[in-house]
């Protein structure tokens, strides 16, 4: 593979996550900190950030280390690397931003079990060179932050009028209290799924119109 | 049954040849893999827990001097003290720092004025998932628990999280007998001083915060100091500034 051909493979491995195979929108993986900790946008940001720092972080030790993980340990192994990230994770933000570390409180501990990482290095950095691995996971997390970051920030703006914690709409808005709920978060997930397939299907049908292979 | 069955005939005798067995890994390399695993995991660990830490600390100690404040309604400035059995009276009585240090036994807390308002106790125990740290107002003339405020819990979101969350259970802290002790009951209808009514789905840990606020007044509530008016609050200031 020459040097341009490796380049062009890196970029769409990275936009794949982003897009094609977007972890929240297409592949509906790591819901429970999608739906929890999206009241507001700059918790959404916080939990994208402590995610993409985990799974790249796994991807590239995983990816790093494949040949010398037996097979028959792997999963474990694979655990163990991603529970230090984690833990890593959650004394940095707690020295670092310990309003936000309160505010994402049992949800940092458990971006271990959030099968958008253990999926990602069992079907992709076990089985890629580092390089890949580590473009695969940095694109996964840009696409897992922003579909969080559009959650967060939808709720946000319906739920308390604000966004970053300005006010958008003046004192006369009466927030939309069931947009911060649990609630809210499925009702909006639901809508965000609905205009993302809507968008997909009307795409394929104006491709095989044209008689293009979508 | 069933499943057997297909399995055996989707197995064609062609397939077979195909099929080799995997050399199985030796038990020793998969002990070293994951005990390395392990050693570097821990090493990683224990590197950034040593590294937070004292930010941490700092971090802990600021929230809790501001909690002060807000579980002793009116409290204007406070006082560390600490227990010492070679001070006469038993406690020493200090201005609260700023930064990581000794964490006080007690607060007492007081209005601008200097009178004495109350104490802030620190009460810690196991919550549902892990330790709930909590910090909470005693009025001793009235024996009355004054204001309640966890500081730390991992309670599960959603369910146990309401111990703070739920504006509604935690102003039932704000004025509660201590005396004989606190109770904790999920019968709507029983109504009294020392009456702490759970939390619907969050039973455990409404539970562990009662068992955690009467250990803490069983350890220190026979014990506490006689308190004396400290300077009003502008030469507080004063010497807070001069100490920095």
């Amino acid at each position: 593979m020459s040097r341009s051909e490796a380049d062009i493979k890196a970029y769409d491995e990275f936009i794949k996550g982003i897009w094609k195979e977007n972890p929240v929108f297409v592949q509906v993986l790591g819901m429970c900190p999608m739906l929890a900790v999206t009241n507001t946008a700059v918790n959404a940001i916080a939990m994208g950030a402590a995610t993409a720092f985990v799974l790249i972080g796994s991807s590239f030790l995983v990816s790093l280390l494949r040949r010398f993980i037996p097979k028959e340990v792997r999963i474990s192994t694979y655990i163990v690397i991603i529970a230090t990230f984690v833990t890593a994770a959650d004394f940095l933000l707690q020295a670092i931003v310990p309003a936000i570390h309160k505010e994402l409180g049992a949800f940092i501990a458990l971006i271990v079990v959030n099968c958008l990482i253990l999926g990602r290095q069992e079907a992709f950095a076990s089985k890629h060179s580092v390089r890949f691995a580590v473009v695969d996971a940095a694109g996964m997390s840009v696409g897992f932050t922003i579909a969080l970051f559009l959650l967060g920030a939808a709720r946000e703006i319906l739920g308390f009028g604000t966004l970053f914690g300005q006010s958008l709409f003046g004192p006369s808005f009466e927030p939309w209290v069931v947009m911060i709920l649990p609630p809210g978060g499925f009702i909006m997930l639901g809508m965000l799924l609905l205009a993302g397939n809507a968008w997909k299907q009307r795409r394929l049908r104006t491709g095989n119109r044209v008689r293009k292979v979508a | 049954m069933t499943v057997a069955d297909t399995t055996g005939t989707s197995a064609s005798p062609t397939d077979q040849p195909t099929f080799t067995a995997p050399k199985p890994t030796s038990a020793f390399r998969l002990i070293l893999t994951l005990g390395l695993a392990g050693l570097f995991s821990g090493l990683i660990t224990v590197l950034v827990y040593e590294w937070t830490l004292p930010k941490i600390e700092a971090y802990r100690a600021q929230q809790l001097q501001k909690t002060v404040l807000e579980v002793v309604p009116g409290a204007a400035q406070m006082r560390a003290l600490f227990q010492d059995e070679t001070v006469p009276g038993g406690w020493r009585i200090e201005q609260p720092k700023a930064g990581a240090g000794p964490t006080p036994d007690l607060f007492a807390a007081y209005d601008d004025g200097g009178t004495f308002l109350g104490f802030a106790l620190r009460g810690e125990g196991a919550g549902f998932q892990d330790v709930i740290r909590l910090l909470y107002g005693f009025d001793p003339g009235q024996r009355k628990l004054v204001g309640m405020r966890v500081l730390e819990s991992r309670e599960t979101p959603g369910l146990g999280d309401k111990i703070y969350k739920d504006q509604n259970f935690v102003a039932q802290w704000s004025d509660l007998a201590v005396d004989p002790q606190i109770e904790l009951t999920k019968d709507a209808s029983v109504i009294g001083a020392n009456i702490i009514h759970a939390i619907t789905g969050a039973t455990i840990s409404s539970r562990a915060l009662v068992k955690i606020v009467n250990q803490s007044n069983g350890q220190w509530l026979e014990s506490l100091p006689e308190p004396a008016p400290v300077e009003p609050v502008s030469s507080a200031v004063e010497t807070t500034r001069e100490d920095g």
